[in-house]
Parts: structure tokens; C-alpha cells; sequence
């Protein structure tokens, strides 16, 4: 039976932050799930995007989403060309007050040599009819293991105050 | 006020706010430009794409179908 055991949290603070960091992450697991609870005050809807290991290339996505009016299919925001983002990992102004999003990455054997992986499920919530969701298959490009992970937010605001981000790592044992 | 980011250390448990660099600072306006201009092109898409099927919808009634037969067409 898997066990799926923290590793570390992060609650932002007062004033907000601009990003959140994992660095040292250990190489013990099989595979690594960071769940994330995130608002930010700058923008209608926000959206949270993954670096790691400080990378800036390799990354490309197909993004599933609904927003309670419509269906869709996209790549994944590429900003720069460079991140990994998708609808419904961080709630905006737009959002009831207060509310968080919801999201889940699943990054499966994150010490490999091969390239790496993700999945992605998030949700907006918030309280009225159009609300984004998205699902995501990801690739990073790279051999090298994960051994940190930056999440920051894609419009450039700040995280706000309560947010949340959680490591996990996965046992297959 | 000072824009920061918030770092642990998985090995260790220690969290540090640090200040972002000139170089972070530039990149996260690059990337919120570039978020603006990804955004503004999908709503454009999302709004053409209703107004295709708002279009279409009005000349298939136009042709005698009813409500019910169109909505039949999209399942």
C-alpha cells in the first residue's frame, strides 16, 4: 500500500508573498503531490504556475477546462514560454471573498533520469454560476531529479494572506 | 512595500522570506504581460466561438427547426 506522507507546509503570512518555494526536497519517495489552497487580489481569475529546480524551459501542457458556461481545450498558459499553469489553481478578485482554489499536481517519479510528468487538477471556488476548473497533463523536459519546486502567481500578484501549499511524497511501500 | 517570497527547506523545516531580485522582479512583469495578452486572446476566442453558435442557431430556426431539434444537433 502507498503511504503518502508531508513533507512540508507553507501558510502565507500578512502582506502576502510573491512566491512559494520547496527547496531540499528529498530524493526517498516515488513520486511527490503538492496540494495548494491559493488567492491572490490582482487579477478576475487567477493562475498559479510551477518552476523547478530554477528551470525557465521545458515545460509543455494540454489543459481540460469548464467554467460553468462552456468547455474547452488549450495548451497550458506558457507566459514567458517557460511555466506551467492552468485554470483553477488560484482564485482571484473575482472570486467570492475569502474563498480559495483548490489544486493538486501529481508528480510521479521525480528522481528519474527520464523526463518528468504531470498531472494537474484544480477548481476556482467560489460561490456563483461560472466557475474555471481544469484538468492538465504536463511534460518537463529534463532528466534531472526535482529537488525544488516554486510556485508563483502567473498575472504577478501576490499570493494573499492564508494561502496554502503542502508537499507530499509517496511511498510505494 | 517590499515584494518577498517565502522558502522552506525540506531537509531542514527552516522558512525564510527572502526579497526578490531586480532579476525576479523583471521576470514576473514579463510574465504578467505576457499572461494579459494570453488571457485576452482566449476570451476573444471564447466570444467568437458564442457568436458562431449563437449564428448558427439563428439560421438553422431560420430554416424551420425547432428549439429542441437544434439543441438535439449538439449531443
Amino acid at each position: 500500500m502507498a503511504n503518502m506522507i508531508p513533507i512540508s507546509t507553507v501558510t502565507i503570512g500578512s502582506g502576502g508573498a510573491a512566491s512559494i518555494g520547496f527547496i531540499g526536497i528529498p530524493q526517498i519517495y516515488t513520486d511527490l503531490i503538492l496540494k495548494i489552497s491559493l488567492r491572490e487580489a490582482t487579477t478576475n481569475n487567477g493562475v498559479a504556475k510551477l518552476k523547478f529546480n530554477g528551470s525557465a524551459s521545458g515545460y509543455s501542457a494540454r489543459l481540460l477546462w469548464g467554467n460553468g458556461g462552456s468547455v474547452g481545450s488549450s495548451t497550458n498558459y506558457t507566459g514567458s514560454g517557460t511555466y506551467y499553469g492552468a485554470d483553477g489553481t488560484s482564485n482571484g478578485s473575482g472570486n467570492t471573498a475569502n474563498s480559495f482554489a483548490n489544486a493538486e499536481y501529481y508528480i510521479p517519479n521525480y528522481t528519474s533520469s527520464n523526463n518528468k510528468s504531470i498531472s494537474l487538477d484544480g477548481v476556482a471556488e467560489t460561490n456563483a454560476t461560472a466557475i474555471f476548473m481544469g484538468l492538465s497533463a504536463g511534460l518537463w523536459s529534463n532528466t534531472g531529479p526535482i529537488t525544488s519546486i516554486e510556485l508563483t502567481e502567473f498575472a504577478g500578484g501576490n499570493f494573499s494572506q492564508h494561502s496554502t501549499a503542502t508537499l507530499y511524497g509517496i511511498r510505494k511501500y | 512595500m517590499t515584494d518577498t517570497k517565502i522558502v522552506v527547506n525540506c531537509e531542514t523545516g527552516e522558512t525564510t522570506v527572502v526579497t526578490l531580485t531586480s532579476e525576479e522582479i523583471a521576470q514576473r512583469e514579463a510574465d504578467a504581460a505576457a499572461f494579459a495578452v494570453e488571457q485576452a486572446a482566449r476570451e476573444e476566442a471564447e466570444a467568437a466561438a458564442a457568436a458562431a453558435k449563437e449564428s448558427a442557431q439563428a439560421k438553422l430556426a431560420a430554416l424551420g427547426l425547432t428549439a429542441d431539434e437544434i439543441a438535439a444537433l449538439s449531443k
